[in-house]
């Protein structure tokens, strides 16, 4: 019974981090069929807005809430790599549509920059850019429509941009000056403390539950109903529904494609940074922490079945516990005289790298009998 | 060759003689580091040639051709390995010492013989690319599906690598430059040449094979299945049969090509099975131009070249300008440059210089229906 619960959560946690990365994928690649490599950076990116947060909130001013740092960090992070998103989705992505393997190398592209970028560039400095970016894009939508739409519009676009950019370099310089260690531009992984209510575990049934992983847990449980009540409930939801099923036929419905390409790509991306604050969570950060996870989200979005929530809830926990069973070789525990050859096997596979050889070795027998994964989309089309 | 020069094919010979001039003169020119990275990329423009073969003809983006490339090295990286491991106490390669193994693991076995590696080098990751291939293929899965299973592949065959100190020495990888063949060093300079002037032969002879490959019937059956393979299957085709075979076909020349890198760069290791490195490999076509096997050539030998040179000045900058070529390649310069210089690009240059005459053409007929007319 413990060793059942133990493995469980061991299972689920994994898998919540991994839902948790991949749930922004599973929308930009279900419902756009955008493959996005650069995801795994927008992770990173989430997890660094963990990083300067919590160095921010270790100021004299704001140190007696400390603790509450991660609470804010999660809506930082979605907004940084949300609007990076967008940069991203109207600059470079837009072009592509009907591309996937076009996009699919352009993202690399992008992803390789984003990784050199933060190597390169000091953390202060990147945070006040993003400062720009987002008040760049955040301000026209917050002024009142009617100072927009006169004839001095192109002036107020220009304003509100200098407005961000002046905003983004006394932000960069403010934090330059006052917290040296992210003054300058560093290669090296950076780790993010926990705040004190997070650390250690709950003891329940002589299991010890970490913290983290149950924080962890939540959040992405919370950002799953989010995300299925935005997509089933609300009016943009259904738009982006509706565009997804029947693009031409939204658009002569009055449906602004364009606008709900961007809100989808934004919301994504914005997961992928709330994941990076999980992600942070786990281990230090580094330029190459999106990496890790990037082919492990496409296989959950794989296995799945594109397009459809359900199918990533339940593959992501599947590797999860698949990956925690072959792993952590719980085969041995529960069954400790078994053959000697089948033990050696099961003792070969005990480790967490060989675990995702025969995790991917698994998949990859599943889509022989499944090939459109757990929950294909159904169609009549030639190319489903 | 009277008669060639009366068919006005004196360009194509004189651009042949510039090749195998270039080649022969290339050690008596070039210093023993640059003539070494010029093999280097040579080699790795066997790999480009495959890729371009079932990327640029057939519609197949592969971004786990690491994983051949790496078992090409590991072949015969083991043959070398045994052959100056024979007069060792034990008879067996040093590295095994270090784990406590005594005792040779069975696979290690057949790379004894010379035969035998020469043919592993190519059949393996042919075999394998045939099997995982059609395990992909029959099933239909395509395009970027396709592309997410081989990198996964990609990344499995890395952590098996990674992971088996014991069996193949794990993250530290297999020397060669240490060992020995013909009583030579493999290291030595003058063995080097003899790599560099191999490499530059079967880049040559995997160029006029996949020239002949793409030429005939069999050909047009790959740039159908690139274009329309639903049309091609309503039509009677078989195309996993057809991707089967060419996917089997890269695999062997990447497995090739990662036999002459192995042998001229020193060491075979799992970092050849990186994700990033196999990606690398497609922008090489991409920027040279796909479907034109010269680009795949032309791209790898530059493109490397500019990033040793690029390294070495600004080692921080590469990852910007690499970032920034995949995507200026996709957005603005989708055909590659070979494919521009063959296409309507020096014509719209002209053009819009005002040199060109410009001609009317119909309108072309686009993809999604909408007309798009040329100028």
């Amino acid at each position: 019974m413990q060793l059942l619960l133990e493995s469980l959560f061991n299972g689920v946690a994994i898998g919540s981090v991994l839902l948790m990365a991949a749930l922004g994928l599973a929308i930009v690649f279900g419902l756009m069929g955008v493959i996005n490599l650069a995801h795994g950076e927008l992770i990173m990116l989430g997890a660094y807005t963990t990083y300067v947060v919590q160095l921010i909130f270790k100021l004299p001013a704001l140190q007696p809430v400390y603790n509450t740092y991660v609470l804010v960090a999660i809506p930082l992070a979605f907004i940084v790599s949300g609007v990076v998103g967008v940069l991203l989705e109207r600059t470079v992505i837009r072009r592509l549509y009907g591309n996937p393997l076009e996009t699919l190398l352009a993202t690399w592209g992008v992803s390789l920059i984003l990784q050199q970028f933060v190597r390169s560039v000091p953390l202060a400095h990147a945070a006040g850019l993003m400062l720009t970016l987002v008040l760049g894009f955040g301000l026209p939508l917050l002024l009142p429509q009617k100072l927009l739409a006169g004839p001095r519009r192109r002036l107020m676009c220009a304003g509100s941009w200098a407005v961000s950019a002046l905003g983004g370099v006394l932000l960069a310089g403010g934090l330059a000056a006052q917290i040296s260690r992210i003054a300058r531009a560093t290669s090296r992984n950076v780790d993010v403390t926990a705040p004190k209510w997070m650390r250690g575990g709950i003891d329940y049934f002589d299991i010890t539950f970490p913290v983290p992983r149950l924080v962890i847990i939540v959040i992405t449980v919370v950002a799953v109903v989010g995300v299925t009540w935005f997509l089933n409930r609300s009016v943009w939801g259904m738009r982006i529904r509706a565009v997804t099923q029947n693009r031409s036929m939204s658009d002569c419905l009055g449906i602004p494609t364009e606008t709900v390409d961007v809100l989808t790509f934004g919301i994504g991306s914005g997961l992928a940074g709330v994941a990076g604050v999980a992600v942070s969570l786990l281990g230090s950060v580094g330029p190459n922490v999106g990496g890790s996870y990037i082919v492990g989200c496409f296989m959950v979005v794989v296995l799945g079945g594109v397009g459809n929530l359900l199918g990533t809830v339940l593959a992501s926990f599947a590797i999860g516990l698949l990956t925690d069973l072959i792993g952590a070789g719980r085969l041995l525990t529960v069954w400790p005289d078994m053959p000697t050859p089948l033990a050696d096997v099961v003792n070969f596979f005990a480790t967490t790298s060989m675990a995702q050889v025969m995790v991917f070795a698994l998949i990859v027998v599943f889509l022989q009998f499944r090939p459109a994964g757990l929950f294909p989309q159904k169609g009549r089309m030639v190319e489903a | 060759m009277l008669q060639v020069l009366q068919q006005r094919r004196w360009p194509l010979v004189l651009f042949w003689v510039l090749i195998v001039a270039a080649v022969v003169a290339a050690p008596a020119v070039l210093p023993v580091f640059r003539l070494n990275l010029l093999g280097r990329f040579l080699a790795l423009a066997i790999v480009a040639l495959g890729i371009d073969l079932i990327w640029g003809f057939t519609g197949l983006l592969s971004l786990g051709q690491g994983i051949f490339f790496a078992l090409g090295g590991y072949a015969i990286a083991m043959y070398l390995q045994m052959n100056s491991s024979a007069d060792l106490p034990n008879g067996i390669p040093e590295f095994f010492g270090l784990y406590g193994v005594d005792q040779l693991p069975g696979f290690w076995e057949p790379f004894h013989s010379p035969v035998f590696t020469l043919i592993a080098i190519w059949l393996i990751p042919a075999v394998l690319a045939a099997v995982l291939g059609n395990l992909v293929f029959r099933n239909r899965i395509k395009g970027v599906y396709f592309s997410i299973l081989t990198q996964a592949a990609l990344l499995v065959f890395f952590n098996f690598f990674n992971g088996q100190q014991k069996l193949i020495n794990g993250t530290n990888g297999l020397k060669t430059d240490v060992t020995q063949l013909f009583g030579q060093l493999v290291g030595s300079p003058e063995m080097q040449r003899v790599f560099f002037w191999l490499t530059a032969v079967v880049v040559i002879l995997a160029w006029l094979f996949l020239r002949w490959v793409v030429r005939g019937r069999f050909g047009d059956v790959l740039i159908a299945i690139r274009d329309d393979e639903p049309r091609l299957r309503f039509a009677g085709y078989n195309p996993t049969l057809f991707k089967t075979i060419v996917f089997a076909i890269a695999g062997g020349l990447a497995g090739i090509g990662g036999a002459l890198y192995t042998v001229q760069s020193g060491i075979v290791s799992p970092q050849f099975m990186t994700v990033p490195f196999s990606i690398e490999m497609v922008i090489w076509v991409a920027v040279g131009g796909r479907g034109t096997l010269v680009g795949a050539i032309l791209g790898a030998v530059l493109i490397n070249y500019a990033k040793s040179l690029v390294s070495e000045a600004m080692p921080q900058s590469w990852l910007f300008i690499q970032g920034g070529l995949f995507i200026l390649v996709v957005t603005a310069l989708p055909e590659g440059v070979i494919g521009w210089f063959r296409g309507e690009g020096p014509g719209n240059w002209l053009n819009r210089l005002g040199i060109a005459r410009r001609s009317t053409t119909y309108p072309r007929l686009d993809r999604e229906g909408q007309e798009e007319v040329q100028p």
